[in-house]
């Protein structure tokens, strides 16, 4: 029998426990993904349908001309992809994080919070690996898109890795510290209205800015100042080997801020004060 | 095991177990979710190798206590130790020692058992290797060797349980609390769950925190803290809180201490 006498000194935790915890938390995310088949299902359907029906009954009443970082002229289709791709980012960004906050994952959130490294690190490791699975998500989505004949160069589907995960981490803090700071967005509707539909209308991803600034130009201050913008022309232009600077700016400091406002505003309390007999305010 | 203990410090010995560090301190603990006061300057030890029964009606504040342990909640007033570490100001080192096992179920359906294990060893920063041989282990412990590759969402109650308190132990904690561990488990199920944890206590001086409303739980050497209402009525070894309440047996006890009435009619 180990008889305890004394109080241990802290040993904190080695770089190797921090990996460890983190490829295990992705590793597991990974598995539910592959186990839901319909949310894959219905997080590719949606974009799909953009691409095959808005998109092909919008191009012939929307020019577009040429921007960087296309070449030549080209097709509706092309254009709103990179808007696609972000919009499937967005949407498993609001969901997964919405589920951490409130009911649905709660009894996974208990045990992924005992764990004893610092809340911080395991929210972050969350944010990670629900980026990994939006990235699956996108992949599958180009690999249709592909057959679709929207084919950005090959080194493309690299390049824009990166993109990818930084605009997954800053879209799912977004939602996190949405759900975490408003309580009235507890529900997929309220963010829905609210969140998705006035960031992904408000946006260069259906319709490119310079369109919007001759129709009305306050629009355009207003897509310009959407995080989900640079979002959009940061992927848009990864795909095709380019950094816009500006957008990487964006969206990396839009990531930090968003990211550390989610960690303080983060308080299980209240995903669980809610299921309680007595649970909650009136 | 109550070897006369070295006299370190002279001030004050009350009893035995007084001079090791408890294996939880609770402290004048008090929670309020706003105007609700869910528990009321709280406090209480559980030693090494000691099996203390937190027994509460529902809404006594057992599970709120939860999870100011676990830092699930912040400590608003009071103080939670860990062996000696604070949870809100060491909270890495005082939850590397504690295993949970909750009430609601935790584990992924959808994942085997040896992957739920091997998450829960990644979440403590045990590699691959070491919680492949540990899952092995503790699964062979509690007879689940042979579905180790199941999914989780084949097994029963009782079973998903034991797998639950197998994955408490993954990272050798030397405290563990289970919150109404036996709730919804048949007679045998229930049972095969108490000897499991009685016998971690006398083998291996775990520290149990074993929440419960089940009187027959509770054995007469047990530890007993009895909560009411998100305050501590009574405490100490289940035959003296007993004796001290003027009763034969826990059921009495409890009634006494909470004035609640068992008998249908008994009046107001």
């Amino acid at each position: 029998m180990s008889s305890i006498t004394t109080r241990e000194a802290p040993r904190g935790f080695s770089s190797a426990e921090y990996m460890t915890c983190l490829t295990g938390i992705v590793w597991r995310e990974g598995l539910r993904f592959l186990h839901q088949r319909e949310r894959f299902v219905s997080a590719l359907v949606r974009p799909l349908v953009w691409l095959f029906i808005f998109a092909a009954g919008f191009r012939q009443v929307l020019g577009i001309s040429i921007i960087p970082p296309y070449e030549t002229y080209i097709l509706y289709e092309v254009y709103i992809a990179p808007g696609l791709m972000a919009m499937i980012q967005l949407f498993n960004g609001m969901q997964s994080s919405l589920s951490m906050v409130y009911d649905r994952e709660m009894g996974n959130m208990r045990t992924l919070l005992v764990s004893p490294l610092p809340r911080g690190f395991l929210l972050f490791c969350k944010l990670l690996a629900g980026t990994a699975v939006s990235l699956l998500q996108v992949y599958a989505f180009l690999l249709i898109a592909w057959l679709w004949d929207i084919t950005p160069p090959p080194q493309g589907y690299l390049t824009v890795l990166p993109a990818l995960i930084l605009s997954g981490l800053m879209l799912g803090s977004l939602g996190m510290l949405i759900s975490s700071g408003i309580k009235q967005l507890e529900n997929f509707a309220g963010v829905m209205n609210f969140v998705i539909f006035p960031m992904f209308f408000a946006s260069s991803a259906l319709y490119p800015l310079w369109r919007v600034q001759e129709g009305n130009p306050y629009l355009y201050y207003l897509c310009e100042a959407n995080p989900f913008t640079h979002a959009v022309e940061l992927i848009r232009f990864a795909l095709y080997g380019q950094v816009n600077w500006i957008s990487l700016a964006v969206v990396a400091l839009c990531t930090i801020v968003f990211m550390i406002g989610a960690i303080l505003a983060y308080d299980p309390s209240r995903g669980l004060a809610r299921r309680g007999p007595a649970g909650g305010e009136g | 095991m109550t070897s006369p203990a070295p006299i370190a410090e002279p001030q004050e010995t009350p009893r035995p177990g007084a001079a090791t560090v408890p294996a939880l301190s609770i402290d004048g603990v008090s929670h309020a979710y706003g105007p609700r006061r869910a528990l009321m300057d709280v406090s209480f030890n559980v030693q090494p190798a000691s099996f203390t029964a937190l027994l509460g009606l529902n809404g006594a504040g057992k599970s709120t206590l939860f999870s100011l342990i676990t830092r699930l909640f912040g400590i608003q007033t009071g103080r939670v130790g860990i062996f000696g570490h604070d949870v809100s100001k060491s909270p890495g080192e005082a939850l590397r020692l504690l295993g949970v096992v909750f009430q609601p179920r935790t584990l992924d359906l959808d994942l085997s058992l040896t992957q739920n294990l091997i998450y829960h060893a990644a979440l403590h920063g045990i590699g691959r290797r070491e919680a492949s041989a540990r899952s092995a282990e503790l699964l062979d412990r509690i007879g689940l060797a042979d579905r180790a590759a199941s999914k989780v969402r084949d097994l029963s109650g009782g079973q998903m349980r034991r797998l639950e308190i197998a994955r408490a132990l993954l990272h050798r904690p030397r405290l563990l609390l289970l919150d109404e561990p036996t709730v919804g488990l048949d007679v045998k199920a229930r049972a095969d769950i108490i000897s499991h944890v009685r016998q971690l206590v006398t083998e291996q001086g775990i520290g149990v925190l074993w929440a419960t409303h089940l009187f027959d739980e509770i054995m007469p050497g047990d530890d007993l803290v009895v909560l009411h209402q998100g305050k501590v009525l009574a405490q100490g070894p289940m035959s003296r809180v007993v004796a001290e309440a003027g009763a034969q047996d826990v059921n009495t006890a409890f009634m006494r201490l909470t004035g609640a009435q068992t008998m249908p009619g008994g009046g107001a």
